[in-house]
C-alpha cells in the first residue's frame, strides 16, 4: 500500500526508455488512484518532485519522466532494483464523463496524466497529441482510440498546433449539426492549455486542464503551489472552466521556489540549482 | 467582533504563519473561510529559495518540516504588497532576519505597507542562522523586539519557540521590550525521521520542526507558562484542529487561537468548522470565550464563569502585571 504520509520506499520494477527524452519507471505496488492524480517521488540524496501516474494496473503503476534538469535526468538513469520514496497519490484528478463526445488534447509530456484518462473514456473520443517532432511522441502504440498528431516540424501528422485540429473539429461538428463536445480535457504547456481553454470558452464547451506549479508538501499546507486563490496540489491539479475563468494567474503568473510571483515564461525557464 | 490590539477581528481564529504563503488571493480565501486574522509567511531580508525537498512530511499525528524560510525578500513583492494594501481583512505580517539590523530593515519596510500587525519570527528552527537564537535567549529577544518596536507604526507580536528552556522569561523579555502580544508556539523540536530502508533522514535538511496534534500538549504548556509571566495577550498556536482544542488553548491563557497544520487535516474550511464547534461548546457550557481565557489558572474546584471575578482573581493572584 502507498500512503500520503511519509515516503514509502519502492524498488523500480521495470523501465521503458521511450526515446532519449522520455522514460517510464514501473513499480509493483497497488495504489489507489484516479486519473490525473500525482505522487511525490523522492530520490534519496537528490530531491523530491511531483509526477503524475501515467500507467495504472491492479498491482503496478508507472510514471513517465521527461529529462529536463538535475532531478529528472537522475530519475531517468534509475534502473530496476533502485529504491525511491513515494508519497501520495495527491490531488483531485479528472472528472470522467461517460459521453462519447469528449476530446483529449495532449501537448508533449502532458500526455502522461492524460493516458490513464484516455483508457477510461469512451473510445470514440476525439484525441489530439502534439509534440515538437515525431521523436517526441509518447506511447506511439498504446491506445485503442484513434489519435491525431501534430508536430512543430511536420514530421508526423499536421504541422502546427493541437488547437488547429481541435478548432477544426469543433467547427465541423457545428457545421454538420453533429453533437458538440460535452467536455475537452487538456494537459501540456500552459500556453497550450490556455489556448484550448479560450477556444472552448468561445464555443461554450466546458474543459478541464491539469496545471503545474512548484510543489513542496503536496497536501495543501506550504503554499508553494498557489495559483490565484487555488491550491494546485489539493484543489487541483485539474481545474474546470468555471474555476479557470476566475484564476487570473492562469497562463500569467507562477511562484518561484522562493515564493516570488513571476511571469509564467520566467517560471518555465527557471531551473533548480 | 473581537477587539485585539485596537483592531476588530470577526472571530478569534488566526492563520499561522507559513501556511498557504502570502499572496493576497489565497489569504482572502482563508479569511472568507472563517479566519479572523491571517498571518503571512515570514518575509526575509533577501530572496531565498529554502531547502531542497523533501521539506514537509505528514506523519499522521502531525508533521515535520524544514522548508528553510523561502522568501522573495521584502523588496521583491511589489505586486503582492499592492494587492494587500487594498485588502478588506486584518493582516498580520510575519518577518525574519539574521541579525537585529536585518530585522529592523525588514520591519521598517513592511510597516510602511500597512499590515495591521507585525509578527517577528524569532523562533524558526529551520535555518542555521535565522531567528532561532533570538528566541532562546532573553537578552537577544529583548534586543530584537526593542529594535523592531522603534521602527514600526503597528502593534508588534513576538513569535516564540517552545525550545526555550523557560519560555515565560522570553515572553517577559519581549513584553518589557515593547511587544504588544505574544504568539506561541512555533514548531517544536527539531525532530528527525529516518527512512530505515535507505538509512537516510527523510528531510533534505535532515532535521525539522514538528507541528500538528502531536505538539498540542507542548503548546498548551507554553501558553500556560507565558500567561503567568506577562500581561499582554497571547495568540496560542500548536496542534489545534478542533473547537475543543481551541477551548483548551483559551483555558491555558490564549486570547486568540492560531492554526496551521489543521489545514492539512480538515482543509481550508477548518476555520468555519472550528468556529462552529467552539461556539457550540461555549453555548452548551453556558459560557463565553472571555470567561474561559486563562480558566485553567483558577484554584482547584473553582467553577465560576463570571469574567469580572475571574479577571480580578487572576490579576491579583497570578499575573505579574495588571492590565
Ligand atoms: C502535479 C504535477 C505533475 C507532474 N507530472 C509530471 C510527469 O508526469 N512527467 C514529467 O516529466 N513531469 C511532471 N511534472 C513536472 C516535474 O515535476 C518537473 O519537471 C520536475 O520537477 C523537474 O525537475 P528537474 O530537477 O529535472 O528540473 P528543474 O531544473 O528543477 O526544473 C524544471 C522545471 O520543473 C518545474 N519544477 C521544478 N521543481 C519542481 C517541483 N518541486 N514541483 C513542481 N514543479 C517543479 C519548474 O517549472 C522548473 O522550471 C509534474 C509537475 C506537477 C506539479
Ligand atoms: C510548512 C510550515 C511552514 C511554516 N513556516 C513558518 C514561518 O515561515 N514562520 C513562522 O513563524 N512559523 C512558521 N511555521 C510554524 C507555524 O506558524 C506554527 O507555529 C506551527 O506549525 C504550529 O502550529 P500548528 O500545529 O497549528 O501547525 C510553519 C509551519 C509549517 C507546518
Ligand atoms: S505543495 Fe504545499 S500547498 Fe501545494
Amino acid at each position: 500500500m502507498i500512503f500520503d504520509q511519509k515516503p514509502v520506499m519502492a524498488r523500480v520494477a521495470g523501465k521503458t526508455m521511450h526515446n532519449p527524452y522520455f522514460t517510464t519507471l514501473f513499480f509493483d505496488f497497488a495504489i489507489n488512484f484516479h486519473p490525473g492524480q500525482f505522487i511525490m517521488v523522492w530520490i534519496p540524496g537528490v530531491d523530491e518532485k511531483p509526477y503524475t501516474i501515467s500507467f495504472h494496473e491492479k498491482d503496478r503503476f508507472g510514471i513517465t519522466i521527461e529529462a529536463k534538469g538535475i532531478f529528472s535526468r537522475r530519475a531517468a538513469t534509475l534502473t530496476p532494483g533502485d529504491m525511491v520514496g513515494i508519497r501520495g497519490p495527491f490531488g483531485n484528478g479528472f472528472d470522467i464523463i461517460a459521453s462519447p463526445h469528449a476530446a483529449v488534447v495532449a501537448g508533449g509530456c502532458g500526455m502522461a496524466p492524460l493516458a490513464p484518462l484516455v483508457e477510461r473514456l469512451d473510445p470514440n473520443l476525439f484525441f489530439v497529441h502534439g509534440a515538437r517532432t515525431k521523436d517526441f511522441i509518447l506511447y506511439p502504440r498504446r491506445f485503442a482510440a484513434k489519435r491525431h498528431f501534430t508536430t512543430d516540424d511536420g514530421s508526423l501528422g499536421h504541422r502546427g498546433f493541437v488547437t488547429d485540429l481541435l478548432a477544426a473539429e469543433i467547427k465541423r461538428r457545428m457545421d454538420q449539426a453533429q453533437p458538440q463536445f460535452d467536455m475537452v480535457y487538456a494537459c501540456g504547456p500552459e500556453v497550450m492549455m490556455h489556448a484550448v481553454f479560450t477556444l472552448c470558452e468561445v464555443n461554450g464547451i466546458p474543459c478541464q486542464v491539469s496545471l503545474e506549479r512548484y510543489m513542496r508538501c503536496g497536501f495543501g499546507v506550504c503554499g508553494a503551489c498557489v495559483c490565484s486563490d487555488r491550491v494546485v496540489c489539493t484543489d487541483g491539479p485539474v481545474f474546470h472552466s468555471d474555476q479557470l475563468q476566475k484564476m487570473t494567474d492562469f497562463n500569467r503568473t507562477a511562484l518561484l521556489k522562493s515564493g516570488q510571483p513571476v511571469a509564467l515564461s520566467e517560471y518555465v525557464s527557471w531551473r533548480c540549482q | 467582533m473581537i477587539s485585539f490590539l485596537g483592531k476588530q477581528l470577526k472571530n478569534p481564529l488566526v492563520l499561522a504563519s507559513g501556511i498557504l504563503g502570502n499572496s493576497c488571493d489565497i489569504l482572502t480565501r482563508v479569511h472568507d473561510a472563517g479566519c479572523g486574522l491571517v498571518t503571512m509567511k515570514s518575509i526575509g531580508p533577501a530572496p531565498r529559495d529554502g531547502h531542497k525537498n523533501p521539506t514537509v512530511i505528514d506523519l499522521g499525528y502531525g508533521m515535520i518540516n524544514a522548508v528553510g524560510l523561502p522568501s522573495p525578500g521584502y523588496a521583491h513583492m511589489d505586486a503582492e504588497w499592492q494587492a494587500l494594501e487594498d485588502r478588506d481583512f486584518p493582516l498580520n505580517a510575519s518577518i525574519y532576519g539574521g541579525s537585529v539590523e536585518e530585522f529592523s530593515r525588514v520591519a521598517r519596510f513592511v510597516s510602511a505597507r500597512h499590515p495591521d500587525f507585525i509578527e517577528i519570527n524569532i523562533s524558526c528552527p529551520n535555518s542555521d542562522c535565522h531567528g532561532m537564537l533570538f528566541g532562546v535567549d532573553e537578552k537577544a529577544a529583548h534586543a530584537v523586539t526593542a529594535a523592531v518596536k522603534k521602527v514600526i507604526e503597528v502593534p508588534l507580536i513576538a513569535k516564540l519557540t517552545p525550545a526555550a528552556p523557560d519560555i515565560g522569561r522570553i515572553a517577559r523579555a519581549c513584553e518589557d521590550a515593547g511587544a504588544d502580544a505574544i504568539c506561541a508556539v512555533n514548531t517544536a523540536g527539531p525532530g528527525m525521521v529516518i527512512d530505515i530502508e535507505t538509512k537516510m533522514p527523510v528531510l533534505a535538511f535532515k532535521k525539522g520542526g514538528l507541528s500538528g496534534p502531536m505538539i498540542k500538549p507542548i503548546a498548551i504548556r507554553c501558553v500556560y507558562d507565558i500567561f503567568r509571566a506577562v500581561s499582554i495577550p497571547i495568540i496560542g498556536v500548536g496542534g489545534i484542529t478542533t473547537g475543543e482544542d481551541a477551548v483548551e488553548m483559551f483555558m491555558a491563557g490564549a486570547t486568540l487561537v492560531g492554526m496551521g497544520s489543521a489545514v492539512r487535516y480538515r482543509g481550508i474550511q477548518v476555520f468555519d468548522l472550528v468556529n462552529r464547534e467552539l461556539n457550540n461548546w461555549l453555548a452548551a457550557h453556558e459560557t463565553t470565550r472571555e470567561a474561559v481565557i486563562g480558566a485553567a489558572h483558577h484554584p482547584a474546584g473553582r467553577t465560576t464563569h463570571d469574567p469580572v471575578s475571574i479577571a480580578k482573581d487572576l490579576s491579583s493572584q497570578y499575573r505579574k502585571n495588571t492590565p
